[in-house]
């Protein structure tokens, strides 16, 4: 059990003039390579922040991410993020859009004609080679979030990080890109960090699901192995006993033991 | 026996509009003819142009009307005509001196407000960046932006007579004085409307200060920048006919001051009819040029 990425207690206050507030509390997580991690909590529990943290956006109050042993506290295209709302450029084209991260990346390891070449692999990794040439308010928002992860994808990130991607997407929309997610973590082994708010994305996904309280400061309440075999089908778990009971888990910790009383 | 019944009855259900669909899909749609396209382009064109067009013989009517009788103090438009009649139909004579054809004062206007212009919109973009960017230099600089900016064009020409003692670079000046403000405002604006999503996007690809300038901040800030531009042109052809008038030399704007000091009112009256159309055409070159730069910017 090596830790590939850290975080060593984290705590992050937020000042506005006198006031303070703590949204993150001592949060201690270790995440293995190749692993599929996903963090859930109600909104406002303060998830995405601790993903700005991991993706270097913003600093922890205290504590640290080690990423391999080392500190990291600055962003880069080790960590890549796909973003929730794809945040591609509007005025580039899908393949200019990942050619961006790539040109940086690899700017001495690889020629023009290779980079040239890893955009359009990455591309085909996401079924979107054909629509290099389109603007992104020419594809569909599945699309984008596909742009989104293949111009993550093609910087090689050690830790792929996904904030809420599917969120934004009608259901059957999701369904098909959280299959793709699936094949090509299977395929390409990447260790990845997922914020959700879907329980059922979640189980199904990833291999350790951690749960965290409400804010403000907002612990880790439980983390819980999903000892599903992969490669994993959508159909064949709405039935399997695991997933159900892995499903029921979290359920409960979210909506028994740890209720979102503003919403209520 | 009666349990198995619904089971089937619904497969035959499903099974039926399958196969009577198929052959609807592959049916071609019906193209309307080609004389129909055509008639509806003209009858859309129509609509468009023939309402100013009534609109103007109306006007030119009443003007007519109104200016024909003997003793008016302005020319009706058939006497305009008349009048400016060489000045319409040879417009690039030069008999030296300011004694030219209207195509020349214009040209020479045109090049005053490319130079002041071209000045102001580099110096405002550049000015935009900073004040968009730095918290320090908006509290340091904005509140003399939002005086100067209130200042009327031609206040600033004593001034830059006196510090340039020609006439020339003083238009040139107060082309630049009167046109940056607005450009500098909106680019400051578009600056501080980035969404942090693509400075994160920077962020995670690590651009430098330089790339993130060219491939985020001016792509992302274009339709404001553009905006400022569009208001830009149109205050500097404002400004120069009126700084012209003052300097003279060859030019419209002291064309029109030279006809007024000869009594050719006529004269007067096509420049004026130049100088709208010049700067409407100026406007559509900048706002034609922002579509371009900015296509795929503005929707997301």
């Amino acid at each position: 059990m090596t830790a590939y990425l850290k975080l060593d207690h984290i705590d992050k206050i937020f000042t506005r003039g006198a006031a303070t507030t703590e949204v993150l509390k001592d949060i201690n997580l270790t995440i293995e390579k190749g692993e599929y991690v996903s963090i859930i909590g109600h909104s406002g529990c303060g998830k995405s922040t601790l993903l700005n943290i991991i993706a270097g956006l913003t600093n922890a109050s205290t504590g640290g991410v080690l990423l391999e042993e080392r500190e990291v506290n600055s962003p880069g295209p080790d960590r890549a993020v796909v973003f929730q709302n794809h945040s591609l450029l509007p005025w580039l084209t899908v393949y200019e859009n990942v050619r961006l991260g790539v040109d940086k990346v690899f700017a001495r390891t690889k020629t023009r004609a290779e980079r040239d070449a890893w955009v359009m692999h990455n591309l085909n990794l996401v079924q979107m080679a054909h629509a290099r040439d389109k603007r992104p308010s020419e594809i569909s928002g599945g699309m984008k979030q596909r742009v989104g992860i293949a111009r993550a994808l093609a910087m090689e990130p050690k830790v792929l990080l996904l904030d809420e991607p599917f969120g934004a997407l009608d259901a059957l929309t999701r369904a098909h890109l959280q299959d793709s997610v699936m094949a090509l973590h299977q395929k390409l082994g990447n260790t990845i960090l997922m914020i959700t708010h879907d329980v059922d994305e979640a189980v199904l996904l990833s291999d350790r699901i951690v749960m965290m309280t409400n804010g403000p400061s907002a612990r880790i309440g439980e983390v819980l192995e999903v000892p599903l075999a992969r490669p994993r089908k959508r159909l064949e778990l709405a039935t399997n006993a695991t997933y159900l009971k892995c499903r029921q888990r979290v359920l409960e910790f979210l909506y028994e033991r740890h209720r979102f009383v503003e919403a209520a | 026996m009666a349990m198995n019944m619904p089971a089937t009855k619904l497969d035959v259900e499903t099974a039926k509009p399958v196969g009577a669909a198929a052959p609807v899909v592959a049916m071609t749609p019906k193209r309307p003819p080609r004389s129909e396209a055509y008639a509806r382009m003209a009858r859309e064109t129509a609509v468009r142009v023939i309402p100013p067009l009534v609109v103007i013989a109306l006007l030119t009517l009443v003007w007519e009307l109104v200016c024909r009788r003997a003793g008016s103090a302005l020319p009706p438009p058939s006497k305009v005509f008349k009048d400016t009649k060489e000045l319409i139909f040879d417009p690039f004579f030069d008999h030296g001196g300011i004694d030219k054809g209207l195509f020349w004062h214009l040209s020479a206007s045109l090049q005053r407000v490319a130079l002041g212009y071209s000045i102001s919109a580099i110096a405002g973009i550049a000015l935009g960046v900073l004040v968009g960017q730095s918290v320090w230099a908006m509290r340091g600089l904005d509140p003399l932006f939002q005086v100067l900016r209130t200042i009327p064009p031609l206040a600033w020409l004593p001034l830059s007579l006196a510090a340039f003692r020609d006439g020339q670079p003083s238009a040139i000046f107060v082309i630049f004085i009167t046109s940056i403000w607005p450009i500098i405002i909106n680019t400051a604006v578009g600056i501080r409307n980035i969404p942090q999503d693509y400075r994160n996007v920077a962020a995670v690809v690590q651009l430098n200060p330089l790339e993130f300038f060219a491939k985020i901040m001016i792509p992302a800030a274009a339709p404001y920048i553009f905006t400022g531009l569009r208001i830009g042109i149109g205050l500097s052809w404002l400004a120069i006919i009126a700084a012209e008038m003052l300097i003279g030399g060859v030019g419209i704007g002291f064309f029109i001051w030279d006809a007024w000091n000869s009594s050719h009112i006529s004269e007067i009256i096509l420049a004026l009819f130049y100088v709208g159309i010049v700067g409407f055409v100026l406007d559509r070159v900048i706002a034609g040029l922002g579509k371009i730069v900015t296509r795929g910017t503005a929707q997301n």
